[in-house]
């Protein structure tokens, strides 16, 4: 399940779905009573798999699961689509993450219930770009026309991909990626912007001379093994860092995200500036699981009147 | 250089030059127990060289997987000597089974039992990405 299977409306009625949810907790904290989600993490992934489990529990349904394949059957050897085929009599939907790209597909054919795709490999991780656009949402009330600046490894950083790529479906974005040449983003994205009218794209090497543009600034951790040398790395690195002296340059209103975890990239003194919304992100990530499990396997939200489709323009 | 025509077969024309080989190996012809006549890197007033392809006694091909290895291969059907149609490969949508997903972090390189799929990508190089990880296919 990629992000792609949801039409746009889908979507925002996830994210209509997660602000309904948030402002009325108690109201929905029944709607999954007596269904089970299995979390079955093939690898660790200690955050989302919280994240998935606790949003099923504030839904008044329980979970079961694994973390870490060595704890699984697939140490004896069984195939994904074998412990799906079982998993599949247990419960009322699986979340899966996997380090194997196209394991949530594979997963997805195998499975009788509903499978929500929690990462897979380098792949996708549409759970998180779901977190992400609905902070833009809470923050700015929209996700089009907005200038969405991010910076760091935009080569290897999924996230990032799948952000732009999401963004462009809902068109009106200006996008500023702000990489050293070695970490650029890759020719397909770039394609994919192209092939939206309404979006456009600059790339840049310095934040410190785009970052009063922008209304959104999407951080991401610049790896050292990305690297063929360290004199680059560390080269490149503190220009890649956003700390107080950086953030006086933005505009007020701006929001600054990032997928977590953060090693470096955004010093501590960031935490208590108002612009700082990585861990509303984090928030916003559980409420759109919510949305999701509960769209899929959850009663009706008491009193939650859908989005109406007109509302999106075509 | 001559060689003898077919009296029923096809004949595939404007092959890539020198990939006639590569292209019975996706075709699945197997040269020890076929008939066949190979010209490699001939001249074509369209391309400069192309392949020459000729099969007797074959009646019909895979043109998905032709249109996969060498879309810009035509192909001539004979009967009795002649030359009874002519047809064009086209990109087709999905192939099951043709490419292997070359990327170790797929998944179809450990998951048993599942068939390896691509489609096309709609974008201006009109390459083929693998159903599960998105991979684009390397022929």
């Amino acid at each position: 399940m990629t992000l792609d299977d949801l039409s746009r409306h889908q979507i925002l009625e996830l994210l209509h779905k997660a602000a309904y949810i948030d402002a009325h907790r108690r109201e929905v904290s029944h709607t999954c009573d007596g269904r089970v989600l299995a979390t079955l993490f093939y690898e660790p992934s200690t955050r989302t798999r919280l994240s998935f489990e606790t949003a099923m529990l504030r839904l008044g349904g329980k979970v079961i699961g694994f973390a870490g394949a060595q704890l699984a059957s697939v140490t004896k050897g069984e195939s994904i689509a074998d412990t799906i085929k079982t998993v599949s009599n247990y419960v009322d939907a699986i979340a899966i993450r996997h380090p194997k790209e196209g394991a949530a597909l594979v997963a997805s054919r195998a499975a009788s219930v509903p499978v929500i795709n929690a990462g897979d490999g380098g792949h996708m991780h549409p759970t998180q770009t779901l977190a992400d656009l609905a902070t833009l949402q809470s923050r700015f009330g929209r996700i089009t026309d907005l200038t969405v600046g991010l910076c760091g490894d935009l080569t290897f950083g999924r996230t990032v991909h799948s952000l732009i790529e999401t963004l462009c479906r809902f068109g009106n974005v200006r996008f500023v990626l702000i990489s050293p040449d070695e970490l650029k983003t890759p020719q397909y994205v770039i394609d994919r912007i192209n092939a939206t009218p309404s979006c456009s794209y600059v790339e840049v090497r310095d934040l410190v001379s785009v970052i009063g543009d922008l209304d959104v600034l999407y951080m991401t951790r610049v790896q050292k093994e990305r690297f063929f040398n360290e004199d680059d790395y560390l080269r490149l690195r503190d220009t890649y860092i956003l700390d107080e002296a950086k953030l006086s340059l933005a505009q007020p209103h701006m929001a600054v995200l990032h997928p977590l975890p953060r090693v470096n990239e955004i010093a501590v003194e960031v935490d208590d500036d108002p612009r700082a919304a990585y861990f509303e992100q984090v928030k916003n990530g559980m409420l759109m699981r919510m949305a999701l499990e509960s769209s899929v396997i959850g009663d009706e939200l008491p009193g939650y009147v859908p989005l109406e489709p007109k509302e999106v323009q075509a | 250089m001559e060689v003898t025509s077919i009296q029923d077969g096809i004949i595939i024309d404007h092959v890539p030059a020198g990939t006639a080989l590569k292209v019975l190996q996706y075709l699945k012809i197997d040269p020890s127990k076929t008939r066949l006549a190979l010209i490699m890197n001939t001249d074509s007033p369209r391309y400069g060289t192309k392949d020459i392809i000729k099969i007797e006694n074959v009646e019909g091909i895979d043109l998905d997987v032709l249109g996969l290895v060498a879309r810009q291969a035509t192909v001539d059907i004979v009967r009795g000597g002649r030359i009874v149609e002519k047809v064009q490969p086209h990109l087709p949508e999905h192939v099951v089974n043709v490419i292997t997903c070359v990327n170790p972090r797929c998944v179809t390189t450990t998951e048993r039992g599942i068939d390896q799929m691509f489609h096309l990508a709609h974008s201006e190089r009109q390459e083929y990405r693998c159903d599960y990880c998105d991979e684009e296919a390397k022929l």
